[in-house]
């Protein structure tokens, strides 16, 4: 194949077609090769002028061994494993040959990010894809190779044999041995059915289990280099700061310190990480700081006050009408204060600059992005940038911005020497990107024989995730005002994507407010939803919730401490059930036991899945109960996990994680839609066990007292 | 102060010359090349940095190094002997007790010091004795079976 160094070709068929650089196909070596894209590749570059109308590919090498290269990156969700399963599945391959080599911006074609879900959903139906035609070529191959009819070749375990004559056979190795064979995907590869699977679908341990029990998996502060230094950034006490003075002379005059100062940036380098510490520590810093502004009681009303007009989601009939039918109306606003993400790995890079070309190890969702903002910063071309993304300590949407990797690679360049920037968590509460605080306005209204006739909701500033109507509503409206990541002068601080960005706070809207319409019209809960419910999915998984948990249907609150929320959520369906006991002196609320059951469609690897979905449940717990970044102005109170509570061993409740199979259904994700219920689910058991409606997240023992006590006036 | 410090370091002998001041924590991952214990909080609190010395769980972070002194010191990748992994390593892996991986070292050794102590811990008292040490993936379920596992395969079959 003849391609020029740009990374541009013409096809036969006349057209442009852009490859990665010819570097990474040497470095490639022999094999077979198949580039695949996943969906929506032009949507997802948005601006970009990046090449590629693919961005992953795999290679069966000169060893038989299967190797696939994509942007994505393994932070938890199990990526790693279930990919490889799918390819291992396709391929006829045993999983211990299959190779994942994720997030190196020099080895793997460009890719938006890891986040939404969609690892499994986008990726998983063209890499399948791509292996089989993999498969066919190396069929084709074999069919020549053996002197046997094509369709009288079987395949077990990478050894494709003649069916009537067992020793008469050929490995992929063999066949891939001393070529080289590119194909794009093309046409629409046959895929095997579902129903021949004996990889995926079957509960596999995970192929990162041993590196991560014995400390060997390597994450991006446990990379070393020679002459590597640390580095410690001097941080504003407040967002909006604004540094008057600064005195370094104390830290310039201790041993073996290095101070740098580049205008914005001021920092202290030393060999070791607490070295370079207690030299930031003995640098003295004046601000100007910026009156101390909102807090968490007037943050509402000032959202509400800067809120773009909404946008319309969906809607249908007319709302005049609906409420003309109605004979009760519901009118609520619920609130959400803002979450962090508190992965307990806290933002971390490390830079080598040499000649004019950086390499950067990022603790990132986003490698790609990292890359163009390292480039960017140093005012450098792109492809002089490689980011290699190691394992990483979680990201739940907060690792998308790589500020940290930035910083790196400035200090790498102003030092000469390899630069760690691996932030405390002081700075990982300062810099992160919260879940914002939001306000959700719902007014609806139903008939007495208990049906939605009316329904106008209007988020403001949680995202538009979760906005969409999922009730059989005939007179409806659903908007959304504003983003997850805010506009200028809403937050004072950054807010961004939070595990299943916006629809943990929608659901815990919606869902509170099904449940007080339910409980006013003296239907059980479980029965309203099912009567305003026509999506048969939902339905299903619903009764499957409620026949694990043992749904016992009565009015709402009926002192058992039972509460219910169901979503829809990137394709897949969602139910959560929740038994609470609440200490009616404190207010605290211990969630007892939680059900939760899923459709997710097909299903690859259950046991990752289950690990998805029990995680998912038990971090809820967090958002719904305590999680709640403390503030004042620009100023972020919250620095460590003494003040900011996530859940602890001493909540577990006992987690029921029920898949519920769908085989019709393309593989969705599952890193996100088992937590959107949790909120939900909580608020209406709390208000099963006390009577007491939260309309605020998280529902802490403070404000579940407060609304006891407004029982009792 | 520079001090000599000898200690078994995952039973070797090992004399280190540092600032006995320094944070147990900082001189593994840096001077001795131990990155499995990680930096999570600073402050104790999250457990991530947890190291077993003399038999107990330890924060690593908050222990100056001069407490090794004529000590045995055991991290995470001392626990595995000749290869054959910890049972309380198998069984996390055998129950998915981990996803990202980032709190695991410091979960299995905080474990290891439970067990040292409790070998037959209820299930509140594994609660208890694993409170203090966060993981933000939610593996909680899945870690107390795995130390419930490990429990009973480290009591034997006697």
């Amino acid at each position: 194949m003849n391609h020029k160094e740009s990374g541009k070709e013409t096809r036969k068929d006349g057209t442009d077609h852009l490859i990665v650089d010819r570097r990474q196909f040497l470095k490639l070596g022999g094999g077979i090769i198949i580039l695949f894209s996943c969906g929506g590749l032009e949507a997802q570059q948005g601006q970009q002028a990046l090449p590629t109308d693919f961005n992953a590919f795999l290679r069966i090498g000169e060893d038989g061994r299967v190797t696939c290269f994509t942007g994505k990156i393994e932070m938890g969700q199990g990526i790693v494993t279930s990919l490889a399963q799918m390819l291992a599945e396709e391929l006829d391959v045993p999983l211990r040959s299959v190779e994942m080599i994720m997030g190196d911006t020099d080895l793997c074609p460009w890719d938006a990010g890891t986040f939404g879900s969609r690892s499994t959903r986008f990726f998983g139906a063209p890499m399948r894809e791509a292996a089989a035609e993999a498969k066919a070529v190396l069929i084709q191959l074999a069919a020549e190779h053996l002197g046997v009819k094509q369709e009288d070749l079987k395949i077990v375990d990478g050894v494709i044999s003649d069916k009537n004559n067992d020793r008469n056979r050929v490995t992929y190795g063999q066949l891939a041995k001393g070529k080289r064979i590119e194909r794009s995907l093309g046409k629409k590869a046959m895929l095997k059915p579902a129903s021949t699977f004996s990889i995926s679908g079957r509960p596999t341990e995970r192929t990162d289990g041993v590196s991560k029990v014995t400390g060997k998996a390597q994450y991006a502060g446990d990379v070393r280099l020679p002459e590597m230094l640390y580095g410690r950034v001097l941080r504003e006490p407040v967002h909006g700061a604004k540094l008057k003075s600064v005195d370094t002379s104390a830290a310039e005059k201790m041993e073996s310190m290095k101070v740098i100062r580049d205008g914005d940036l001021i920092a202290v380098l030393h060999s070791s990480p607490d070295g370079a510490e207690s030299g930031l520590a003995r640098i003295k810093a004046q601000y100007d700081l910026p009156e101390a502004g909102l807090d968490e009681k007037t943050i509402f009303a000032h959202l509400l006050k800067v809120a773009p007009a909404g946008e319309v989601l969906t809607q249908g009939g007319d709302l005049k009408e609906g409420e003309g039918q109605a004979s009760q109306v519901f009118e609520e606003t619920y609130l959400q204060q803002y979450v962090a993400h508190a992965t307990i790995e806290t933002h971390t890079a490390i830079a080598r600059v040499e000649g004019d070309r950086v390499t950067v190890w990022v603790s990132t969702q986003g490698p790609f992005r990292a890359k163009e903002e390292v480039a960017g910063t140093l005012g450098i071309p792109p492809e002089n940038v490689r980011v290699i993304t190691p394992f990483v300590g979680a990201g739940f949407g907060g690792k998308n911005m790589n500020r940290q990797a930035v910083e790196a690679a400035r200090l790498a360049k102003l030092s000469g020497k390899p630069v760690q920037v691996g932030w405390s968590r002081k700075e990982e509460f300062f810099y992160d990107a919260f879940m914002p605080a939001a306000v959700v306005k719902i007014r609806s209204g139903a008939t007495g024989a208990g049906k939605i006739v009316f329904w106008s909701y209007d988020t403001h500033f949680a995202g538009p995730r979760g906005v969409e109507q999922i009730y059989d509503i005939p007179h409806h409206r659903e908007a959304s005002h504003g983003h997850y990541t805010g506009i200028p002068g809403a937050h004072p601080f950054s807010t961004g994507a939070w595990r299943a960005p916006g629809i943990n706070t929608n659901v815990f809207a919606r869902e509170s407010h099904i449940n007080i319409m339910a409980g006013k019209l003296e239907t059980d809960p479980l029965e309203f939803r099912l009567k305003n419910l026509a999506d048969q999915r939902l339905i299903k998984v619903l009764r499957a919730a409620a026949e694990r948990f043992g749904w016992a249907p009565s009015r709402s609150p009926s002192g058992q401490g039972f509460g219910l929320a169901c979503a829809v959520d990137v394709g897949a369906r969602v139910a959560t059930m929740a038994e609470v006991e609440v200490d009616q002196k404190t207010g605290k609320v211990r969630v007892k036991r939680i059900t939760c059951a899923l459709d997710i469609g097909q299903i690859i690897n259950p046991e990752g899945a289950l690990m998805q979905m029990d995680g998912s449940l038990m971090m809820g717990l967090g958002y719904a109960l305590t999680e709640q970044v403390r503030f004042k102005g620009g100023e972020i109170l919250d620095t460590n996990f003494d003040t900011y509570e996530i859940p602890h061993f001493s909540w577990l409740p006992k987690i029921d994680s029920v898949l519920v199979p769908n085989p019709d259904v393309p593989p969705l994700g599952c890193g996100e839609p088992p937590i959107v219920c949790t909120g939900g689910a909580i608020a209406n058991a709390i208000f099963d066990a006390t009577g007491a409606r939260l309309f605020e997240m998280p529902m802490t023992s403070e404000r579940v007292k407060t609304a006891m006590a407004l029982l009792r006036k | 102060m520079i001090e000599t410090i000898e200690f078994k370091l995952n039973r070797k002998p090992t004399r280190l010359s540092v600032d006995g001041e320094r944070k147990l924590l900082w001189v593994l991952r840096t001077d001795l090349g131990l990155t499995g214990a990680k930096y999570g909080c600073g402050e104790g609190i999250c457990g991530a940095c947890t190291v077993i010395l003399n038999e107990k769980a330890v924060r690593s972070c908050q222990i100056p190094v001069k407490e090794l002194q004529g000590k045995e010191l055991l991290t995470i990748e001392g626990l595995a002997k000749e290869g054959t992994l910890h049972p309380l390593q198998k069984a996390f892996i055998k129950h998915g007790a981990f996803q990202c991986g980032f709190c695991t070292s410091g979960m299995i050794l905080n474990a290891y010091g439970l067990l040292v102590e409790k070998p037959q811990p209820a299930e509140g008292e594994i609660l208890q004795g694993m409170n203090d040490n966060l993981c933000r993936c939610g593996t909680h379920n899945r870690i107390v079976r795995a130390i419930q596992d490990a429990a009973r395969e480290m009591r034997g079959p006697r």
